[in-house]
């Protein structure tokens, strides 16, 4: 993907239900990001979340199955990053979490990964798709803070 | 691969250096298997030096409190030792940072244990 400094980037993928599509997803959209002028902080911020929204959807929403695709679309303005991480899974209602910093589950093993992702980004949507999966919108503004 | 593991004495302390990414997968797999090792050879002073850890996910972060439990139950001690500022701060996200004994320098990391 060749391009300036704050142009428009553009990614629009299917991916194994594996691991490696994680790093694969994580690599590509911070190639993105930075040639869109993200900031170096910002950078690590996008990386994680990316990261754990691909894990949720390759572990708890595909499962690893081999016939499940993660679909991932990514579209930057000089305002805007946009990330799309959608899985073909039965769904999951982001609601309904356990809090990760209340005191009976700062000691859980697991649970932390969506609280990350909205820590990291400034908007995260979700939303069902049919006839099944879940979409994740991660929103990162660009704009001068 | 993603994550080097080395363990050392250092007198009655049980140091394992973590070096690389602790992510889903090998890296916080290979750390949870080196530090179930530990316990199991009955090791309840460790110190879990992360000077090299370059980032840590969720996933990392959920191997760091099991084997925090895990290690405390059996009546030993984990703590932390050099931690970047992003793990530092993901740790202070996620309220952990209170939770774990964390130091900076390796000399008085072993001397807390004493």
């Amino acid at each position: 993907m060749e391009m300036n400094k704050g142009e428009v980037a553009s990614i629009d993928q299917y991916m194994d239900s594996t691991l490696d599509s994680v790093d694969t997803a994580e690599t590509l959209v911070l190639a993105a990001a930075e040639k869109a002028g993200v900031h170096e902080d910002d950078l690590h911020k996008i990386g994680m979340a990316v990261r754990e929204c691909m894990v949720n959807a390759v572990v708890h929403g595909n499962r690893y199955n081999a016939h499940k695709k993660v679909h991932i679309t990514v579209s930057a303005t000089a305002l805007r990053l946009t990330i799309t991480i959608a899985d073909q899974g039965e769904g999951f209602d982001l609601s309904d979490l356990p809090d990760p910093l209340a005191e009976e589950n700062l000691l859980r093993h697991s649970g932390r990964g969506i609280f990350l992702i909205r820590a990291f980004m400034d908007g995260v949507e979700t939303r069902r798709l049919s006839p099944s999966g879940t979409e994740v919108k991660l929103i990162k503004n660009l704009g001068p803070s | 691969m993603s994550v080097k593991l080395g363990t050392r004495q250092v007198g009655d302390v049980s140091v394992l250096d973590v070096a690389g990414r602790i992510t889903l997968g090998e890296g916080s797999s290979a750390m949870r298997d080196a530090l179930s090792d530990m316990v199991s050879k009955g090791q309840k002073k460790i110190l879990l030096n992360l000077g090299e850890v370059s980032y840590i996910d969720s996933s990392g972060i959920g191997e760091l409190v099991s084997g925090f439990t895990t290690v405390t139950n059996q009546g030993g001690q984990l703590k932390l030792l050099g931690l970047n500022k992003r793990v530092k701060d993901l740790l202070q996200i996620t309220k952990l940072y209170t939770v774990f004994e964390v130091h900076d320098d390796e000399a008085g990391a072993i001397r807390s244990f004493s």
